[in-house]
């Protein structure tokens, strides 16, 4: 545990969001996760966990919470809250999510998990026609409190059915918040919000950050939807990443800083709400606009993103917007394929080139 | 002696070849030589070769993610499925599945599949081409105790008794959907009694007894192919390794593996069975080992000396028929 009272996170420097007081620690993204939950479920007994193998090891002869999640995100929450609360189920993902989104219009606020993301297509319906439009079909009178975690992304040669980022497919749908941390702080904070928030939150986890560290502070602490980061600040060119992506976008600030060229990193953290002012407040000031993306890029994410830029900021723009993303094609499995299709520090730096004209 | 020689010795190579197969990939991926998730199939082997052995290259089966033994009883090539698994442009696939996507529709085999229940329908779907087309093709979904509870499992199950599809859909009950007990998530006693209420014949065999396995697949394969509609076989056996491999398997008894392996293995059950009975010698299976070894052996180093995948060529290819 550390006290040293510092800027804590160095990838929230110049959040909008005060500075949480009290002591931090190093903490992994997967700690973060786990954190939150725990406190939450402390604190508000309505909060319950269910998916497959969120404890795992139900009805085996081995050990109890054998798994806490195939990534170990929810690991010691059955020890504390019981299989009440940390509910293991059958490989029925429909089921799950419908069960999360009934239980959370009759009062308890639950956290389902889908495990891979992928596996929302087994249970679309019961997000995108039930759980998203309860209120709004019913007219305002119903609220569905509930957290849809899974998680994200390529890079573990996991092949087309367990690396896809569909965060665009659900932010596409109205009724739905789309979340997108990017570090162990965020997740944590941004995890406390979901859980208290009315409405239903996709929150997608990318795969290979579950073991990235930053300090997190140890108490709970919520951050708001639709407020973004800014991990660096320049004038010179704006950087849009999310995810992981966050991670290649502010890697090649560092790189043109060195260079002279001083990028505006923003880190959106939601993407449903999302923050269009910030990043339309930094394209005034720059000019120039890269989005970086791991999604598909036909109707995705960095080509909103995209739009709404050329929509509302077309009179700053200095040179045509750059997105970076996956080509459109499923993820391939052989490592020589995977590491080119999800987009790297290398390309970003070519998209900065080129809107610089450099 | 009610089976010929050369059926009992293609039975056991193809069952022998599973099992190094499988104990390889696992040395492969601890060497670090295989990439990404791979679940192996080792233990389950009796099951693939007496539901695949008498089945032709235009019979159909849909596989699960574990799912490389569904592959070799259905007669892919081992070198390319090898290949495959380490991401290599001469795989099966061109490297783009891996273990989890593993296909070669030329042998009739549909794929194997990521998404717990994603088989069912599509295997569904092979046995309406065969009815709609008037062949005698059957299709065959191989799916485990997990998938049982897939709402996409029942609703091609009920499907296919409505529309008398020929389609067999084999349980592999391990006993394990990846870590949670195959009856805490199985709500009634009995997989093989739900199975039943959908309106199809339906029946409970020991997995581990190959000719256990095979009577009841080959008499329920002919029922389909004489337009008697789909079938039920639950195949109770044990997976000898982790849900995937690296799986530190805690939720599992102790010593239970050690045991399974003294007293459930399905190979040596065939071997104690077809010796005992006359039916084969041991030196004929010992030399067939003999060669597997020499196969495998070949299959690895090839897949290790075959060239990658070309991103400028075949990262964008392959999405579109046409473009």
């Amino acid at each position: 545990m550390s006290t040293a009272h510092t800027k804590g996170n160095q990838m929230t420097t110049n959040s909008k969001i005060a500075k949480i007081a009290g002591t931090t620690s190093m903490k992994s993204y997967r700690e973060a996760l786990n954190d939150a939950i725990r406190e939450e479920m402390r604190r508000d007994p309505t909060v319950i966990v269910l998916g497959e193998e969120v404890s795992g090891g139900a009805g085996c002869d081995g050990q109890d919470d054998a798994y806490g999640g195939v990534f170990g995100v929810t690991k010691g929450l059955m020890p504390e809250f019981g299989r009440e609360r940390v509910i293991d189920t059958p490989i029925s993902e429909a089921a799950i999510i419908g069960a999360a989104a009934g239980a959370a219009n009759n009062g308890l606020r639950p956290i389902a998990e889908l495990m891979f993301f992928d596996f929302i297509g087994v249970s679309f319906d019961q997000i995108f026609n039930q759980a998203a439009k309860f209120r709004y079909m019913f007219g305002g009178k119903s609220k569905t409190p509930m957290v849809i975690r899974g998680t994200v992304g390529a890079g573990w040669r996991a092949g087309a059915q367990h690396s896809s980022m569909l965060h665009s497919v659900v932010t596409h749908i109205a009724g739905l918040k789309v979340v997108m941390p990017s570090n162990a702080y965020d997740a944590k904070g941004l995890m406390v919000q979901a859980i208290r928030d009315e409405d239903p939150v996709i929150f997608l986890e990318h795969k290979v950050m579950y073991n990235n560290e930053c300090e997190v502070p140890d108490e709970q602490y919520a951050i708001p939807f639709g407020e973004a980061a800014f991990p660096r600040q320049g004038k010179d060119v704006t950087i849009v990443a999310i995810s992981n992506m966050v991670t290649h976008a502010i890697a090649a600030a560092d790189i043109l800083a060195e260079e002279g060229i001083t990028c505006d990193v923003i880190d959106p953290r939601t993407v449903s709400p999302l923050d269009d002012e910030a990043i339309l407040e930094s394209v005034e000031v720059t000019g120039r606009l890269v989005v970086v993306d791991e999604g598909n890029p036909r109707c995705g994410l960095a080509s909103d993103i995209a739009g709404i830029v050329a929509e509302k900021g077309f009179h700053s723009l200095k040179a045509p917007i750059r997105t970076v993303t996956a080509p459109h094609t499923p993820v391939p499995f052989a490592p020589a394929l995977e590491d080119a299709y999800v987009p790297n520090v290398d390309k970003v730096l070519a998209a900065v080139r080129d809107v610089l004209g450099a | 002696m009610p089976y010929q020689e050369e059926f009992l010795l293609r039975a056991y190579r193809s069952m022998k070849t599973i099992r190094e197969f499988e104990e390889r990939c696992i040395k492969e991926f601890m060497g670090g030589n295989v990439p990404g998730f791979v679940h192996a199939s080792n233990g389950q082997e009796a099951i693939a070769v007496a539901a695949c052995i008498d089945l032709s290259d235009s019979d159909i089966i849909g596989s699960t993610h574990r799912g490389h033994g569904h592959c070799i009883a259905k007669g892919c090539d081992v070198g390319g499925m090898m290949k495959e698994i380490m991401g290599r442009s001469s795989g099966l696939c061109k490297g783009k599945g891996g273990s989890m996507h593993i296909a070669d529709i030329d042998k009739g085999m549909l794929g194997a599949n990521a998404i717990v229940g994603g088989g069912p329908p599509l295997v569904n779907g092979a046995a309406l081409a065969a009815k709609t087309l008037g062949t005698t093709n059957v299709a065959l979904s191989f799916n485990g105790d997990g998938s049982a509870n897939q709402g996409t499992t029942m609703e091609a199950m009920n499907m296919a008794v409505v529309l008398q599809l020929p389609h067999i859909f084999i349980y592999e009950n391990n006993g394990y959907a990846e870590g949670t007990a195959a009856n805490y998530g199985l709500g009634c006693d009995s997989l093989t009694d739900r199975n039943a209420g959908f309106g199809m014949p339906s029946e409970c065999i020991d997995g581990n007894d190959f000719f256990a396995t095979y009577e009841a697949i080959k008499v329920a394969t002919q029922r389909a192919r004489d337009g008697g509609g789909p079938t039920s076989i639950e195949a109770k056996c044990v997976r000898f390794d982790g849900h995937f491999i690296g799986d530190p398997q805690l939720y599992r008894g102790k010593d239970e593996i050690k045991n399974a392996r003294k007293d459930q293995d399905c190979l040596k059950i065939f071997r104690d069975r077809v010796i005992k009975e006359g039916w084969l010698k041991a030196a004929a299976m010992n030399a067939i080992d003999k060669e597997i070894m020499v196969e495998i052996e070949k299959a690895v180093a090839d897949g290790l000396a075959a060239p990658h995948p070309d991103p400028a060529t075949d990262l964008l290819s392959d999405v579109y028929c046409s473009y």
